[in-house]
């Protein structure tokens, strides 16, 4: 039985089309693709010879090694070379040439040391309009081991945000070390050394229980009766305590 | 008479059958060509073989980053450095890593906000009255392991390496913006003069030469770990170890090889 | 910008023209399978539109890469999704789907529909239009019984495997969005079934346009019977995209999830007007109750309220706000999909432009483009004639 007309012309049609696109696909398709994947291989040798543009510590260190065992031995020991000095690759790659900058603006240092109460407590922080305002920050600090020159008496200095939350408290006129033990290796080694906290509720009781004689305006309780499971502080925040 | 001088006979009717077969065999004819269009292997063209980089085997790493919440200072280096390194286009549009402020209210009500991108630092918050917790989270494309953006990529333009990396292939990409789409974590943008698609890389130019990706070379205070997921003696493995760790949006099973210590559960 | 949303999210990647490419993949749909109804299923009163509603759909078909194409960062490797097409991808499939459906059913279907016209226009004309409508035929000029009887259960067999065609055409494109479980506003099962309704109702109404307008054109009479099942047809699709609408939003409110807070924020501000009034009132509503008071076929007893001539006004209105809603629709999904942020605390804006490259003006142009092919079209291919044989069926 004959075909139709039809038929032998559409069939001869499309097998032309298929055979078009394999005939492209062969052509067209990167030879790298497929490899490792349904990628083009090659695009990862060229990502990866992008240039470096941050030479890391490791390199500054080659040459620059006295500033860099006194920086590791100092508070700035997290603190990599290039995070103030800038992209330094070029620098590794012709000293002569390239000079790294090295800032000296306040507001340099302050971008990371200004005050902001987001930041971890115990981070150090200073007001950058009240701490020396009129003195670049390295006339006192040196940047790579940066002691400060007088030892911080207030907490303050790297508490800032509960120095500030207890001054708008009615707590603000204990010291810290009212209620707080702190060894001088705090001020050295924070985490290492830590302050103690009061463990018992006789410790707020001296000014808070109804038969406490210090402190006559501080509210009263029972500290018998009054959640006597409880430490204190484990409901009422001492910093900023909510009882009006 | 021969056969071909004979009149032709009178067509005979064409029924469905007839035409089904007819079909089914021109059908026939064309399948096995159908087939070599999807699984003909290719051949030509003039590039160079995908080989390793001398010395460097991807196939024995596995890269993941650590990022601990309690150490980030908001400082925006990181911001800063990765757009250095990585010619990411300097306008507010487009971070391959940004950093958060999280601002929970007494009453817990949460604000966020990210002034370009965390790059300048963060201005103060207003007061410290009624703020029950205020922190930064960095963020970054998290390099899943089991990655949407590769999946919904029509050509296969993104892709993740042997060696965990999620990159993209500016010669390859068709620009058609899907990825970006598919990213649950905003981590793709738009390159505004390429039109191709970027992201973070994880600095791979500089972990296949055993450097580290330059926000993590940056930061000050060590929040954020780079290492390997599985290998028992990187600063990731540690790092794994020691803390509570949590990766973003765990609900959609990307798999991230983001990992944060500390992370609140406001965070999105 | 309102809240906060993550900063690479500030601009919107999918705008205008992504929004046109599903409105016109869906009139393609819809339009074949208005036909399918009358080749199929028998369906007579609708006879006179099945020409049109072919060459419609393969005259919306024809410009729909261009706002894809439009769209791409690099539209000069757009081949690439024929050569390597990541199997895991919905869009990669746009290639094989689109060339299957433009080749495989669409040409033929309008190729066996009109091959005797063909051949006679071939035999009748001279010289240059000769050779031109001769090679339309492909050569293939056997004008015997048996030959038209291939051609009319060729045309039936395609037709019969163009309807899931379509239904994958335009129910790709809703996958495409509904997979993405990223985007909450987009993530769900409902949304390829959604996509598909109300394509069928905007091809529906479309040709039921075409229809009309054309008659008006062309001064002939409208064959009332036709139009009034048209409008039937439009009016019970409309019913079941608008359930199939309200299931999603109720299932939405009922679900209450994470993203709930931030989508009614946008619904509510950004949206109001393309949602609630376009989408939902002008769209739906009122086409609705336009449609159920004037179509005979909804009324007990068949009988028609009011004249003719009232009720192709009727219709031809409430088609209109038909395509309008439809694309809201669209607008809605694709747009709405990206101003709020996956962060869930915050939206954006889409700033639309009215030049440039996904602007109003390209938008326009590339709506009126397909109407200029179709006018081609029924130049070369006509849809009618007064008296249409064909081998019975």
């Amino acid at each position: 039985m004959a075909l139709p007309q039809q038929v032998p012309r559409l069939v001869v049609i499309f097998a032309a089309a298929i055979v078009a696109l394999v005939a492209a696909r062969s052509a067209l398709v990167p030879a790298t693709f497929g490899k490792f994947g349904h990628y083009r291989a090659a695009a990862v040798d060229s990502i990866a010879v992008r240039p470096v543009k941050f030479a890391g510590r490791q390199d500054c260190e080659e040459c620059h090694d006295d500033v860099g065992s006194k920086r590791l031995a100092g508070n700035h020991r997290g603190v990599g070379c290039e995070v103030c000095h800038g992209p330094q690759a070029g620098h590794v790659a012709a000293p002569s040439e390239v000079t790294p900058p090295a800032p000296r603006d306040r507001s340099f240092c302050a971008r990371c040391h200004a005050y902001n109460s987001s930041r971890p407590t115990g981070f150090p922080q200073i007001d950058p309009e009240t701490h020396n305002s009129l003195k670049p920050c390295i006339a006192c600090h040196d940047p790579h081991a940066p002691v400060p020159p007088v030892v911080p008496q207030e907490c303050g200095a790297c508490h800032g945000q509960i120095a500030r939350v207890k001054a708008l408290s009615h707590h603000v006129n204990l010291p810290c070390v009212t209620c707080h033990t702190v060894d001088e290796q705090h001020k050295v080694n924070p985490r290492a050394v830590r302050p103690t906290k009061p463990m018992e509720r006789a410790f707020c009781g001296q000014c808070h229980d109804q038969a406490a004689t210090r402190v006559k305006e501080a509210p009263r309780i029972d500290l018998a009766t009054h959640y006597q499971r409880y430490l204190c502080w484990q409901c009422h925040y001492p910093h900023y305590p909510e009882v009006e | 008479m021969r056969d071909e001088d004979r009149a032709p006979a009178a067509p005979a009717p064409l029924n469905r059958r007839q035409f089904v077969e007819t079909a089914l065999k021109a059908c026939g004819a064309a399948a096995p060509l159908l087939v070599a269009v999807i699984r003909i292997p290719s051949a030509g063209g003039q590039e160079t073989a995908g080989s390793d980089e001398a010395g460097y085997d991807a196939a024995s790493h596995y890269y993941g980053m650590g990022i601990d919440i309690d150490k980030c200072i908001g400082c925006g280096r990181c911001v800063a450095a990765c757009k250095a390194e990585n010619d990411v286009p300097a306008d507010t549009y487009h971070f391959n890593t940004w950093v958060e402020r999280y601002v929970i209210d007494s009453q817990g009500e949460v604000t966020v906000d990210s002034p370009n991108g965390g790059m300048d630092g963060f201005p103060p918050v207003t007061s410290e009255r009624g703020i029950r917790r205020s922190f930064f989270v960095p963020k970054i494309c998290n390099h899943c392991a089991n990655p949407p953006c590769v999946q919904v990529c029509p050509v296969g333009a993104t892709f993740a390496t042997r060696d965990g990396v999620v990159l993209i292939d500016e010669q390859y990409c068709i620009g058609c913006r899907y990825c970006i789409q598919a990213c649950p974590y905003g981590a793709r943008w738009f390159h505004p003069t390429k039109h191709v698609a970027g992201k973070c890389t994880l600095c791979y130019h500089r972990i296949v030469r055993g450097l580290v990706p330059a926000c993590v070379e940056v930061c000050p205070t060590g929040a954020r770990i780079f290492g390997e997921v599985e290998h028992p003696a990187t600063p990731l493995a540690r790092f794994m170890r020691m803390n509570d760790v949590q990766t973003l949006k765990p609900h959609l099973n990307t798999r991230p090889k983001v990992y944060y210590a500390n992370l609140d559960g406001e965070v999105r | 910008m309102q809240g906060y949303i993550y900063p690479n999210e500030f601009e919107l990647q999918w705008g205008l023209l992504i929004v046109l490419y599903p409105y016109i993949t869906g009139l393609v749909a819809g339009a074949f399978i208005l036909a399918s109804l009358e080749r199929v299923f028998n369906v007579k009163e609708v006879q006179p539109t099945y020409r049109l509603a072919l060459l419609t759909a393969l005259a919306f078909l024809l410009v729909a890469p261009l706002p894809l194409l439009g769209h791409l960062g690099h539209p000069e490797r757009s081949y690439e999704i024929f050569l390597t097409p990541n199997r895991q991808s919905a869009m990669a499939m746009f290639g094989f789907v689109y060339a299957w459906y433009l080749t495989v059913v669409l040409l033929l279907e309008v190729w066996f529909e009109y091959r005797k016209d063909l051949v006679l226009r071939a035999q009748a004309a001279h010289g240059v239009r000769k050779w031109f409508f001769y090679s339309l035929t492909l050569g293939a000029t056997d004008l015997s019984d048996r030959s038209l009887r291939f051609d009319d259960t060729a045309g039936r067999v395609i037709t019969v495997i163009g309807i899931p065609s379509a239904f994958l055409l335009h129910g790709y494109v809703g996958f495409i969005f509904g997979s993405v479980k990223a985007n909450p506003w987009w993530s769900s099962v409902l949304m390829p079934v959604v996509f598909l309704f109300s394509a069928i109702v905007s091809g529906i109404a479309l040709v039921l346009i075409l229809y009309l307008v054309t008659s008006l054109f062309r001064s002939r009479p409208v064959d009332m019977p036709c139009v009034d099942k048209l409008a039937s047809f439009l009016f019970y699709a409309m019913i079941i995209d608008v359930s199939l609408e309200m299931l999603d939003f109720l299932h939405r409110l009922y679900e209450s999830e994470e993203s709930i807070g931030i989508l009614s924020q946008m619904i509510s501000s950004r949206l109001f007007l393309s949602l609630i009034v376009l989408q939902l009132v002008i769209g739906t509503l009122v086409p609705l109750v336009l449609l159920g008071t004037s179509s005979p076929a909804l009324r007990r007893g068949g009988t028609a309220r009011g004249s003719d001539e009232l009720r192709r006004v009727i219709y031809l209105v409430a088609a209109v706000l038909v395509e309008i809603g439809i694309f809201s629709i669209r607008w809605n999904v694709v747009v709405g999909g990206q101003l709020f942020s996956k962060s869930l605390r915050g939206l954006t804006v889409y700033k639309v432009e009215v030049l440039g490259s996904e602007g109003i003006a390209i938008t326009f142009a590339l709506l009126a483009l397909p109407l200029v092919i179709l006018w081609g079209l029924v130049k070369v291919l006509p849809p009618w004639s007064e008296a249409q044989a064909r081998p019975s069926h």
